[in-house]
């Protein structure tokens, strides 16, 4: 009997504390290990961010901030990118191939890639990494609304010897 | 004595019931008449649906549901919509841009079943998953229009070309 009663206030706190550790995570910040190139020379892989989430409720993201966000191509992953240009902001970026062109079969689509001037949109933001040769950003995909966007980078914090405020 | 009490519960059942609406799902009331007619079919009356979050963590969805998103307007807005297309499909539009459009990969298009008076992707364009925070499973209020939400999609709106890895689409 005494054995059930101290496994059940065991498992009291193990919900409680479990809770309390989704609501800090999900609400004021967490720790986000870092995977890949894209972010380098800022960035190195398997280094350890310690993001927050409280100050985009009084701020709006400012262009050079280091953002946690969704990956627009695929919602399992994420992607830790720079903002480089908010909404109204005017962006190089690759004009779109209408659909069309692809099913009349020309040859047109085989042309380089058009470049042209346009504003980011409301609701939206351009990120890229510092890495330009070796990212896949809103170069590739677009601008993405800023709903995706999950949390900003405060500072890194392992490896220790390179702890600092980003 | 007993304030201390209620405070040291409040601190404990704050977090649980926190996590368990971010986990399990909530109830929220549906706005506007972007929805007609599924949800709120008299203009006066606001139905109230249950929005699951269980399981919507992988973004598995299927054409026809109904789910809830965060607006790629305005992040601070949610709006629910129905899914029309999924990733590879070639979805015949309403307005839109383009006269028809491929969903690029990772992305849906969503409509309100009421055209024409609903902002939807013939608006802002195919949304991406990562946007989608919810499915809507049934009406639960007011208990005269409680009911379990179909999957059905409008023959006329299904997509001219279904992409046809939709099992696997992330690969």
């Amino acid at each position: 009997m005494k054995v059930l009663s101290r496994l059940g206030r065991l498992m009291r706190y193990t919900v409680a504390y479990a809770a309390i550790t989704h609501c800090t995570f999900e609400y004021i910040g967490d720790f986000v290990l870092c995977k890949g190139p894209s972010m380098e020379p800022t960035l190195h892989s398997d280094n350890v961010l310690l993001t927050e989430r409280l100050s985009k409720h009084w701020r709006t993201y400012q262009p050079g901030d280091i953002v946690i966000a969704i990956s627009p191509i695929n919602a399992d992953q994420f992607i830790c990118k720079r903002i480089v240009a908010v909404s109204g902001d005017q962006v190089l970026i690759q004009k779109p191939i209408p659909i069309e062109a692809e099913f009349s079969g020309s040859s047109d689509n085989k042309k380089k890639p058009v470049m042209v001037k346009d504003y980011v949109p409301r609701g939206y933001v351009w990120i890229e990494g510092d890495n330009k040769g070796n990212s896949s950003d809103s170069r590739y995909y677009g601008p993405i609304p800023v709903g995706l966007i999950r949390s900003r980078v405060l500072c890194r914090i392992w490896p220790i010897s390179e702890a600092t405020g980003l | 004595m007993a304030f201390r009490f209620f405070g040291k519960s409040l601190l404990y059942a704050l977090p649980l019931g926190v996590t368990f609406l971010d986990c399990v799902g909530y109830v929220a009331r549906v706005d506007g008449i972007s929805m007609q007619p599924a949800l709120n079919p008299v203009p006066d009356e606001k139905d109230y649906v249950f929005l699951l979050r269980w399981g919507t963590h992988n973004s598995q969805v299927e054409r026809g549901d109904i789910i809830s998103l965060i607006s790629p307007k305005d992040p601070a807005q949610k709006i629910i919509k129905r899914v029309v297309g999924l990733q590879g499909d070639v979805v015949s539009t309403l307005g839109y841009k383009h006269e028809i459009v491929r969903v690029p990969e990772g992305h849906c298009w969503v409509e309100g079943d009421h055209t024409g008076h609903s902002m939807d992707s013939n608006t802002f364009g195919p949304v991406a998953l990562g946007l989608m925070s919810a499915r809507a499973v049934a009406i639960v209020w007011p208990p005269e229009r409680w009911r379990i939400l179909e999957n059905e999609l409008p023959r006329r709106r299904r997509p001219i070309q279904a992409s046809k890895n939709t099992s696997n689409y992330y690969n």
